[in-house]
């Protein structure tokens, strides 16, 4: 057998896993639904707060800021959906020394640690995050062709990649930390910067957060693209197309140094 | 004398915990600047113009007043500590010894917030020196006065809050879910993301009877000389009468769990 057919067989294995799982829990499953959507709503009330004062915020329109929302939470719930709870149960495992079952399995550690766990929740929030975007779309009177949505689509991927590679790398402190669990909340620190035009960040603070930990273009690049027409698209996309190689990358590298840490604790 | 030493037992426990405190509150840093970027675009739009009353001055005392008293007053690690020693059974160890354990805990929790106000120290020093220019301080001693002692109560109110979430580990194997959608409403009523004063009359009436208001928003209001006069201290006794309510609640739901707790050892 091949080894992509190996890995597809195991994370079909896991989303099984993981829907049985889903199914016997439903009301944490239904509550974790309304916990994202009441999260969404309050971003949105925010919004009509801050547009019931002015008309544009560094020259964007409200319902390109809304477009901006919905793609930020389309971008984490695709995310959350794929990665997040295996990353927030990661700082558990290796403090517990269950790490070691995922070490035995014929698959990349690194893979299985990730990916055991699907959120279906997620995928229900998501489409939400889909209603509103399209909502905001007719707003604005945009409708995007078919190139615009590839490349959006795109964007989405390149953004979930960033997503990844900054949570997996605060949760891997765990391996450094005693107790990361309050820690990896660090994650909606940086990403909900995301969420905010990038023309309203500036000086180093800006540079920073574009650049070195590449946060606001996450959002910014596939809202920009759908919703603002006039603003070039390849040097965002390129961008971070290029952080997110970097950051994933870099996942890859502090994962390989975690390992180490960890087998030479248990001896 | 036994709960000096649960003090004492306290400092000790959290400065394990110290890193914790110090890259939480590095992070924490991060969403109150991104607030402040965006409000000073929207005051920059409205060419200076105060929103709801708050001048450019006043939104950014808000906010670094909130990284402040989150730091002073906010529990950190108490619902996960508490609930684990719930369902790992170390409650039976407290069982035996003289002691109560939410008046243990109420103990431990200032110790908590002493070592985790001292190591975010830096990080607070940092912001305050760069955006020095723009803070205001409280307008009289009353603002001062009412506005620490509202600050304390609001402390008690998130602990009590904390405390009554832990205590669900009684009667559910996950509380995560419930801590999550708690922090939630607290996060947006309490005024974190915004001043509240931005929002509409009807929501202002509703959050004053609501605890919420008095764990964040309430104090910090008075410290800007926002509320003053009858309203002060209509205020704080509401705020007053939700702590008193708050610990008996907790008091009430930890003697419910022993019970279940018992019954299901036994």
């Amino acid at each position: 057998m091949s080894r992509l057919a190996l890995y597809g067989r195991i994370y079909a294995m896991f989303l099984r896993n993981s829907l049985i799982r889903d199914m016997s829990f439903k009301v944490n499953f239904l509550l974790w639904i309304v916990v994202e959507l009441l999260w969404f709503a309050a971003q949105l009330i925010f919004l009509e707060v801050l547009f019931s004062h002015v008309d544009r915020i560094a020259d964007w329109s409200k319902w390109q800021v809304v477009a901006l929302i919905g793609t930020h939470q389309l971008i984490s719930q695709i995310f959350q959906a794929l990665f997040y709870m295996n990353l927030s149960n990661l700082p558990e495992l290796v403090r517990t020394g269950k790490l070691d079952t995922f070490l035995l399995l014929p698959v990349d550690s690194q893979f299985s640690v990730s990916v055991r766990q699907f959120g279906l929740d997620n995928v229900v929030t998501g489409l939400v995050g889909i209603g509103i975007i399209t909502f905001a779309c007719a707003k604005l009177g945009v409708r995007p062709d078919l190139l615009t949505v590839a490349l959006y689509g795109l964007a989405i991927l390149l953004g979930v990649a960033v997503h990844y590679a900054i949570m997996f790398s605060l949760a891997t402190m765990s391996f450094w930390i005693v107790r990361a669990q309050g820690l990896i909340y660090g994650y909606y620190s940086l990403i909900n910067l995301s969420r905010n035009p990038q023309d309203v960040y500036r000086g180093v603070f800006g540079f920073v957060f574009t650049w070195i930990v590449p946060v606001i273009l996450v959002a910014n690049v596939p809202a920009r693209i759908l919703t603002r027409a006039d603003d070039p698209r390849l040097p965002g996309l390129f961008s971070l197309a290029a952080a997110a190689l970097l950051a994933l990358a870099l996942s890859r590298l502090i994962w390989k140094l975690a390992l180490r840490r960890y087998s030479s604790a248990s001896s | 004398m036994k709960y000096r030493k649960a003090f004492a037992l306290g400092v000790q426990n959290t400065l394990v915990y110290r890193w914790n405190f110090l890259l939480k509150s590095l992070l924490g840093l991060v969403p109150v600047a991104g607030a402040l970027y965006l409000w000073s675009a929207l005051y920059r739009a409205r060419g200076g113009a105060a929103v709801s009353g708050y001048d450019f001055s006043q939104m950014v005392t808000y906010f670094v007043l909130t990284l402040v008293a989150e730091s002073l007053i906010t529990p950190a690690e108490e619902e996960w500590q508490i609930s684990a020693d719930i369902k790992d059974g170390r409650v039976s160890a407290y069982l035996l010894k003289p002691i109560e354990y939410p008046v243990f805990r109420l103990v431990l929790y200032p110790a908590a917030r002493l070592v985790s106000t001292a190591v975010t120290l830096v990080p607070i020093t940092i912001i305050v020196a760069i955006v020095w220019s723009h803070l205001v301080l409280p307008p009289n001693a009353t603002a001062w006065l009412a506005g620490a002692l509202s600050l304390a109560l609001a402390g008690l109110l998130q602990f009590f809050v904390s405390f009554a979430v832990a205590t669900l580990a009684f009667w559910l194997l996950e509380i995560s879910t419930l801590v999550f959608i708690v922090f939630s409403f607290e996060y947006f009523l309490s005024g974190r993301l915004f001043p509240l004063d931005l929002m509409p009359p009807y929501f202002r009436i509703v959050s004053e009877w609501l605890p919420f208001q008095y764990e964040m928003y309430f104090p910090i209001a008075i410290l800007l000389g926002k509320i003053d006069g009858t309203a002060l201290w209509r205020g704080l006794a509401i705020q007053a009468a939700w702590v008193i309510l708050g610990w008996l609640g907790c008091r009430w739901l930890w003697s419910c769990g022993l019970r279940r707790y018992q019954a299901v050892g036994g």
